[in-house]
């Protein structure tokens, strides 16, 4: 595959084409924050964490969705994409009820950690304190659209990895909500096969197995690379 | 910064809708309490028998989210009679706990948590009552009074309100350490 | 058919029009017969049967007039005589006007008044789309033939190459009117030039801006000017599959589409071996089930596909993978809706009008507080002030022009110190406005320009798909900073608030309409700031719409 050589932080980086941004950012150890991308799952492109600055453009690029080009000179890390990375992670925590301290995934929660890291010591924004329902009809695990940030995460795995596609995304705007099948109770649901890959891949406490205690949750985010990995070059490193 | 005729800084602290979990967290500063009563003279506040929150307050630390009408007042008398204004916990931040309840009808609430006879209104439903009536909904502090500080956590660790309380007793802006800054 | 065979129809077709003595044009758009048009057919149908032999006396419904406020609109033409279109017709007033004009003189008739064509409503107008509108029955694919339908198509086909064919597009210099403004010709070379085993053409008719109506009036009122546009497209890039997406709430539209679908395959001008060539092009209608976003091209295309209407990122443009990952052309109806003219009479002749970087016409819906509302085509470039006092006649009862809100949510508003901006794509985006899809809302001073911004986010909140972050959530954040400052309750910093939330936005949205949903709210800040701060440190609204705390 050809090379193409670009810019990133003011370093001369080389990469391959048809790589996009998110990719080659990593590689060169910079932690660009994320929420929807998964290693291992189809881009998104919906929470605009890794938006980007790049030359010549007045719009910034979401880096998950971006192409590597010749010549591209990017920055990382400017005080308006902190500032706007910022305001995105309070939008969604104004958006729902995260209520870190009565939630299972307090302390591993990606969204808790995102706040930490760009500090952000309240919210800005009037929290919308939704009227939001807990399903917790299935057997093994519960959603709780409470701490839902709709990254789709969930979604995808179980489309794309378990290739059942139990979930999807009904309504639309701040209303929109995950669904089990045709948005009925998970426990009557057909087609899942309760593999829990959903559970795992949940960044946040909305997909959580039963009767685990808070802070003892842990999550398993790098399975779809693994099993994507183990079923192309039939290799399985557990 | 230093206000008393002894050159003390003078502190109170607020208990709003919390469950003095924040204030806890204020006591487990341990050792590091008898260092800052050096500084500090303790003017008001759940761990002091003083009734009114007193006129010239320094610093005043606020525990709890504004979940009524004598908090939304006492949320006002805090802010006119104090310098500093500080959220202390999650609740005073964010709403947290409380404001779980938002979004229930107060009327619904209230009648499950005051049983009463048939057509009598529960107590906290409109003002009068000697129960304080209940606003519509869990507020953060900053929605109803400007902020200074704000100190996230449930509760913060005692780590960060005593270097929050260092930072404020030489007159410095407030920085939390990294990690330290988190909610839940 | 062939060439000749449609020419012959259109003859036939138009000798059939010039044996009646008398012919009753009923304006069939949603317009008039929502103000009780198919009533007043009903009764010039009744009240002609048996007068004159009744085979010389015609009555059809036709596409729209123009000025839809005054409908059900009829025009009377008799052969030799001046037309007479008459307003506000009711099915009472039907016997006298039939009895005027078939027995005793046009003076007769007393009750409903004429609109005049020589009023400035008329006369600054340009009508090339909509040249034939009033004169067609959208219902008779014969009647579109007449006036020289399907001629450009069959021109295309039998005497120019698909290059040429985008070539003229070039020339023409047309630009996309779904609100872009992309030059046509370079999108369609695009897609002529993208590697793809088969192409598909799909024409935007979701038309979703508030107050907006062009393309329903379009596709209700000459469905075949549409087909002949795609199929020209078709034919320059290859394709041999289209869909035309209808908004959801556009029946009639999709009745039209469908009748006249079938027609010209009927008639070989769709289908198989169009007119005789070995071209082949097929057409389906795709309705929209009730989004606004679902205009924005990539969850058009996911819509078509059975998807759920969310917008996906861009690139890959739909030109390099679109539907089923194969090269699609998507333009607007009233683009499609330009092509056969640019065809017919030549990218040049096309040119002639607009200005240097906007060429052509562009169609408006103009509303609101203006005295004649309406559907009006107009050169690009005409002034705001031609538009609002010369075509719109002014504000009525004598009010002042505050402001014209054009572009619909993505759009900002034009105040009145910049009257005489030519309308145009680079003057209304320096203004920090847009053309937009054609929607042209007219205030006057009881317009508060904040609850107008409000009335646009809260829109754009209703809409938005709900896949990013920042309109998503921004949206409702920045409803709820308005209702602060139409509240009286805001304070200086909430208007920062907004401010940087407009920012971030435009920067960091997935796709047009969260990226654009600033617009009305940055145009309003920047032109009536001293609004906002009048709601904001007086609590005070200088319109007096927003109620304050005492
Ligand atoms: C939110 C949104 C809504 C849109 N709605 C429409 C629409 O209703 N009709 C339309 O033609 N274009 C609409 N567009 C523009 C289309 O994405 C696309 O650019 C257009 O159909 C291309 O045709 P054109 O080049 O002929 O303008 C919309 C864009 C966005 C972002
Ligand atoms: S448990 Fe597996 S199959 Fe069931 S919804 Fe989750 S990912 Fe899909
Ligand atoms: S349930 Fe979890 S994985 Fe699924 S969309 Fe919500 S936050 Fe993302
Ligand atoms: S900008 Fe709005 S409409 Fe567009 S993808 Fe994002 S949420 Fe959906």
């Amino acid at each position: 595959m050809a090379e193409v050589t670009l810019t990133i932080d003011n370093e001369k980086v080389s990469a391959r084409e048809g790589q996009n941004l998110l990719q080659v950012i990593r590689e060169q150890g910079i932690d660009l924050p994320t929420l929807c991308h998964l290693d291992g799952l189809s881009e998104r492109g919906g929470c605009r964490l890794c938006v980007v600055e790049v030359e010549g453009s007045s719009r910034l690029a979401a880096s998950c969705v971006t192409a590597v080009r010749e010549d591209m000179r990017v920055t990382t890390a400017s005080d308006r994409l902190l500032r706007y990375r910022r305001m995105l992670v309070e939008l969604l925590f104004a958006e729902r009820n995260h209520v870190c301290s009565v939630c299972v995934m307090n302390g591993n929660c990606e969204l808790q950690s995102l706040a930490t890291r760009f500090g952000v010591d309240h919210l800005r924004y009037e929290p919308l304190y939704p009227r939001l329902p807990t399903d917790a009809s299935h057997e093994k695990y519960t959603i709780d659209h409470n701490r839902c940030v709709l990254c789709a995460r969930c979604v995808r795995v179980c489309d794309e990895v378990e290739g059942v596609h139990t979930l999807d995304i009904m309504g639309r705007g701040v209303s929109s909500r995950i669904i089990n099948d045709l948005n009925q109770p998970w426990r009557a649901s057909r087609t899942c096969t309760a593999c829990g890959k959903c559970v795992q891949v949940c960044p946040t406490g909305a997909l959580y197995i039963k009767e685990t205690l808070s802070a003892h949750v842990e999550k398993r985010p790098d399975l779809p690379r693994r099993i994507v990995d183990a079923r192309k070059k039939r290799v399985w490193n557990s | 910064m230093s206000s008393t005729p002894s050159g003390k800084i003078r502190l109170a602290t607020v208990w709003l809708s919390g469950c003095s979990g924040c204030h806890m967290s204020f006591l487990d500063l341990d050792e590091q309490l008898l260092e800052l009563n050096e500084h500090i003279q303790l003017v008001h506040g759940p761990l002091v028998d003083r009734k009114d929150f007193p006129p010239e307050v320094d610093v005043v630390l606020v525990e709890g989210a504004v979940n009524n009408e004598e908090q939304k007042e006492m949320a006002g008398i805090l802010r006119e009679q104090s310098r500093i204004v500080v959220a202390l916990g999650d609740c005073a931040v964010t709403g947290n706990v409380p404001a779980m309840r938002n979004g229930l009808p107060v009327k619904n609430l209230l009648e499950s948590v005051y049983p009463v006879e048939g057509g009598h209104e529960p107590p906290g439903l409109s003002s009068g009552s000697e129960v304080p009536r209940l606003l519509p909904a869990a507020l953060p502090l900053h929605a109803v009074v400007p902020v200074d500080v704000f100190l996230p956590g449930c509760p913060p660790h005692a780590r960060t309100i005593g270097s929050a309380l260092k930072a404020l007793l030489k007159g410095e802006r407030v920085v939390l350490e990294q990690g330290m800054c988190r909610f839940g | 058919m062939n060439r000749e065979e449609l020419e012959s129809l259109a003859l036939g077709e138009r000798e059939r029009a010039s044996r009646f003595s008398c012919r009753f044009l009923c304006c069939a758009g949603t317009p008039c017969l929502s103000a009780g048009g198919a009533a007043v057919r009903k009764a010039l149908e009744k009240a002609v049967e048996g007068k004159n032999g009744n085979s010389s006396v015609e009555v059809m419904g036709t596409g729209c007039v123009g000025p839809c406020s005054r409908g059900p609109l009829v025009t009377v033409v008799t052969p030799g005589e001046e037309e007479h279109t008459y307003e506000k017709v009711t099915p009472q007033a039907v016997p006298e006007i039939v009895e005027a004009h078939l027995e005793k003189g046009v003076e007769a008739a007393s009750v409903p008044s004429t609109v005049s064509r020589d009023s400035s409503f008329f006369t600054k107008q340009q009508k090339i789309v909509l040249e034939t509108s009033e004169r067609i029955d959208p219902e008779r694919l014969e009647s579109y033939v007449a006036q020289g339908g399907y001629s450009a198509l069959a021109r295309a086909l039998e005497d120019m190459t698909p290059e040429e064919v985008c070539e003229e597009l070039v020339t023409s210099g047309l630009r996309g009117r779904g609100g872009a403004g992309y030059p046509t010709g370079i999108k369609w070379k695009q897609v002529r030039g993208a590697q793809g085993e088969r192409k598909f053409v799909v024409a935007n008719g979701d038309e979703g801006d508030p107050g907006a109506y062009m393309d329903r009036t379009l596709m209700e009122s000459d469905p075949h000017r549409i087909l002949e546009g795609m199929a020209i497209a078709a034919y320059a890039v290859g394709a041999e599959q289209g869909f035309v997406y209808v908004r959801g709430e556009y029946p009639l539209a999709a009745e039209r589409l469908g009748k006249a679908i079938r027609a010209a395959e009927r008639q070989g001008l769709l289908g198989d071996d169009i007119l005789g060539s070995s071209f082949s092009f097929r057409i389906r209608i795709r309705m929209g089930a009730g989004a606004f976003v679902c205009g924005e091209e990539t969850a058009l295309m996911a819509s078509i596909m059975g998807r759920r209407g969310q917008p996906v990122p861009r690139p890959p443009y739909p030109a390099q993978r679109g539907l089923w990952n194969a090269p699609t052309l998507i333009n607007n109806v009233e683009t499609f809706g330009s092509v056969p003219p640019v065809i017919s009479r030549g990218g040049d002749w096309y040119s002639r009008w607009g200005t240097d970087k906007s060429k052509g016409t562009k169609i408006f819906a103009l509303a609101g507080k203006v005295c004649q509302t309406g559907l009006i085509e107009v050169p690009m470039g005409i002034t705001l002030r031609e538009i609002v006092f010369d075509i719109g006649g002014g504000i009525p009862g004598g009010g002042a022009f505050k402001a014209a809100q054009t572009g619909g949510p993505s759009g900002g508003c034009i105040p009145a110190s910049h009257l005489d901006t030519p309308m145009d794509y680079e003057s209304l985006q320096e203004l920090g406005s847009i053309i937009g899809s054609g929607g042209l809302i007219v205030m006057d001073e009881s317009s508060c320009m904040v609850d107008v911004a409000r009335f646009f986010m809260e829109f754009c909140m209703d809409e938005s798909c709900g896949k990013c972050t920042p309109c998503r959530s921004g949206t409702v954040q920045m409803v709820r900073l308005l209702e602060k400052i139409k509240g009286g309750r805001a304070s200086a910093h909430d208007l920062e608030k907004l401010e940087e939330l407009c920012e971030l936005l435009k920067a960091t949205s997935l796709c047009g309409l969260g990226q654009t949903a600033p617009n009305p709210v940055l145009s309003t800040i920047r032109h009536f700031r001293h609004e906002y701060e009048a709601h904001i440190e007086d609590r005070h609204c200088p319109a007096g719409v927003c109620s304050m705390p005492h």
